[in-house]
């Protein structure tokens, strides 16, 4: 069988699996239909959120930044995984104590306002629609490229699976979903690394791999073998930093926090039955998303130096059939510039010749077992496992659109006497129209789709993370602190944002950065405004009332937790 | 549970916090990006060890810290009488 009949069989299972635990896992009731029922066991949880956390970008294009990041890549790493030991340690037990539905719930409820909270559910909304339109993009780009359907034939059948499950499920058959969506997306991450480490280093384990002597017996490192040939083609060597100190630890605190404060995840932490739960959940969800982002590195090394070994002064008659494949979808692109025939890979510092060939970030991953000669079936279950994975977060910013309108703006703000069985209808229309615009984002994508994604992280960081956090940790922070707090937050760090990235992008570099901290990292600058904002408004303004104050030392202590919802209410 | 043994709870937690934040902050900010330099001098296997910290080592301690929260919370919750019955079902 060749790959794309490998790719038809693997994509065509995987999705049966879905819709069959679709079916078997359908919400019946709000609280189902929300946070699953409150029962789920912490380990089954960890799972759904590690599903709902890797996206496409982890997937498909994170091994691929750092390919060409080189150590710079540990923004990621460390960025897209510390925000988990915050997350664990100052949010997820006092959420799951407070046991509502939503994110908005906690800030409406905890500043007894409902200003604040329809700007938790502007916020809430404006994250996962950026969000999602990426997954749908991805959704695309997986279908056009290994099974040659259209682009927007493949956003329209995803679309249609995610409508699916996510109407019926809700966040029970989400869940589930999820679950299995894991293991499709980890085994087919996981698959071609061991191959291909051990193919490099006779060490099948890829952590280990990329630290270990190649298998060819140079008797260099993999790493000093790259750094090498790094140096010899005029990039930078893979193993030294470019980006300046400050900003790395700007760009990787924005992305910690913004983790922590994400609404899609925080979530995931009222579908547990009691605040310990939600407590070693975090750690479960944590310890599954490390096996790919400690995995993701080590695909990055061994790719780098596969293409540089392969491609690099290659004649072009002699191209390998996956060159020229992506080629055709414009993925990779090749200009003779001497008109030698040979294909001269060449980074910023190289004196003998210019560069010729472009490769995008985003094919390093799929493309990678194609490259190593790895069989047709590995091939085809890549591309299952990045459907797995950009599904996967759809499904769950879908769900927190949808209960962002049907509870928080309609039951709790607008109509508070509509029954469950009426909220339950707008939550299932709100979701189907919140699925019918994702695709249409997918299939028509606005230019900044990537760029907004640090927009997402920075709002994220600069809004919800100061507010949660000062709400559980400090008793004297009022509603006037955390409106004026938010808003300015958001306001600076969208600011900062939109110009370097929309309005004057030839600015949009180190010199005339603010301290040299780029868009990516503002959001840190933005969350310690919102802070200073929050403390000094509240201590100007009169205290929060008594019982308010009584509600945050009740979420501190865990006995007691009790249901995840009012069932009916 | 009376205001007193509360005040103590709280103030356990918080002093768990503090030390498991301070090494979070020490495997992460410190050893993976400001002191990523100094620290590539020394060889770990293949590794700088900056190098293997920054793409490595503190995910391992991330998820480490994690459990050892887990382990001293549950052990605080059963010490106050305030840990919460009944399985995960």
């Amino acid at each position: 069988m060749n790959v794309t009949a490998w790719t038809f069989v693997l994509v065509g299972l995987s999705f049966a699996l879905y819709i069959g635990v679709a079916i078997w896992s359908r919400a019946g009731t709000t609280g189902e239909f929300y946070v699953a029922g409150g029962n789920i066991p912490p380990a089954v949880n960890g799972l759904a959120t590690a599903a709902d956390w890797m996206s496409a970008a982890s997937f498909i294009s994170m091994a691929g930044l750092i390919s060409y990041m080189g150590r710079d890549g540990t923004v990621y790493l460390m960025g897209w995984t510390g925000g988990y030991v915050l997350l664990a340690l100052l949010l997820a037990p006092y959420l799951r104590k407070f046991g509502k539905y939503t994110v908005p719930d906690f800030v409406g409820d905890r500043y007894y306002s409902n200003v604040a909270r329809v700007v938790a559910v502007i916020c809430a909304i404006f994250i996962s629609f950026t969000y999602v339109a990426g997954q749908m993009r991805g959704v695309g780009i997986v279908f056009s490229r290994f099974l040659d359907v259209d682009i927007n034939t493949g956003v329209i059948i995803g679309m249609g699976i995610v409508f699916f499950y996510a109407v019926l499920g809700g966040m029970k058959g989400i869940t589930y979903t999820q679950v299995a969506q894991y293991c499709v997306l980890i085994f087919a991450y996981m698959v071609p690394a061991f191959f291909i480490s051990f193919m490099m280093t006779d060490m099948p384990i890829p952590q280990l791999g990329f630290g270990s002597e190649l298998a060819d017996g140079s008797g260099m490192t993999l790493l000093e073998k790259l750094d090498n040939l790094s140096t010899e083609l005029g990039f930078d060597p893979y193993t030294d930093g470019r980006k300046s100190t400050l900003d790395v630890f700007f760009i990787t605190a924005a992305l910690m926090v913004g983790t922590a404060g994400l609404p899609h995840v925080l979530v995931r932490f009222y579908t547990v039955p009691r605040v310990k739960d939600a407590r070693s959940s975090a750690g479960w969800a944590l310890l599954f998303i490390a096996l790919l982002y400690t995995t993701a590195p080590a695909i990055s090394a061994f790719a780098r130096t596969n293409i540089l070994t392969t491609v690099a002064d290659m004649p072009y008659a002699e191209a390998p059939a996956w060159f020229t494949n992506w080629e055709d979808i414009g993925l990779i692109t090749f200009d003779d510039k001497n008109g030698d025939g040979i294909v001269q890979y060449r980074g910023p510092h190289a004196t003998d010749t210019e560069n010729e060939l472009d490769i995008d970030k985003d094919i390093i991953v799929m493309a990678n077992p194609e490259i190593a000669k790895l069989p047709a079936w590995v091939v085809g279950l890549v591309a299952a496992g990045a459907l797995a994975a950009a599904l996967s977060t759809a499904a769950g910013l879908l769900l927190v659109i949808s209960s962002s309108v049907a509870h928080d703006l309609l039951k709790k703000t607008f109509k508070p006497e509509i029954t469950e069985h009426q909220e339950l209808l707008t939550a299932r229309i709100a979701a189907g129209v919140a699925v019918v615009i994702a695709g249409y984002f997918g299939i028509n994508p606005p230019g900044f789709v990537a760029q907004v994604v640090a927009f997402a992280f920075g709002l994220a960081a600069a809004s919800f993370f100061p507010v949660m956090v000062l709400g559980i940790f400090w008793k004297r922070m009022n509603k006037y602190g955390a409106i004026c707090g938010m808003i300015t937050g958001i306001s600076f760090t969208a600011a900062y944002i939109i110009f370097f990235k929309f309005v004057s992008p030839e600015l949009n570099s180190a010199e005339h950065w603010f301290m040299g901290i780029s868009p990516e990292g503002i959001g840190t600058l933005g969350m310690l405004i919102n802070i200073v904002v929050s403390v000094v408004v509240s201590l100007t303004t009169p205290e929060p009332p008594e019982e308010i104050q009584q509600f945050v030392e009740n979420i501190r202590v865990p006995a007691d937790a009790g249901e995840a919802h009012e069932l009916s209410a | 549970m009376d205001q007193q043994s509360r005040r103590l709870y709280w103030r356990k937690n918080l002093q768990y916090l503090a030390i498991l934040l301070t090494f979070w902050f020490v495997v992460s900010f410190g050893c993976g990006i400001l002191f990523v330099d100094y620290l590539d001098q020394f060889r770990f296997g293949g590794f700088g060890l900056g190098f293997w910290f920054a793409q490595q080592g503190a995910i391992y301690f991330f998820v480490l810290q994690i459990i050892i929260y887990v382990f001293l919370m549950n052990r605080l919750d059963r010490k106050f009488g305030v840990d919460e019955k009944g399985d995960a079902q």
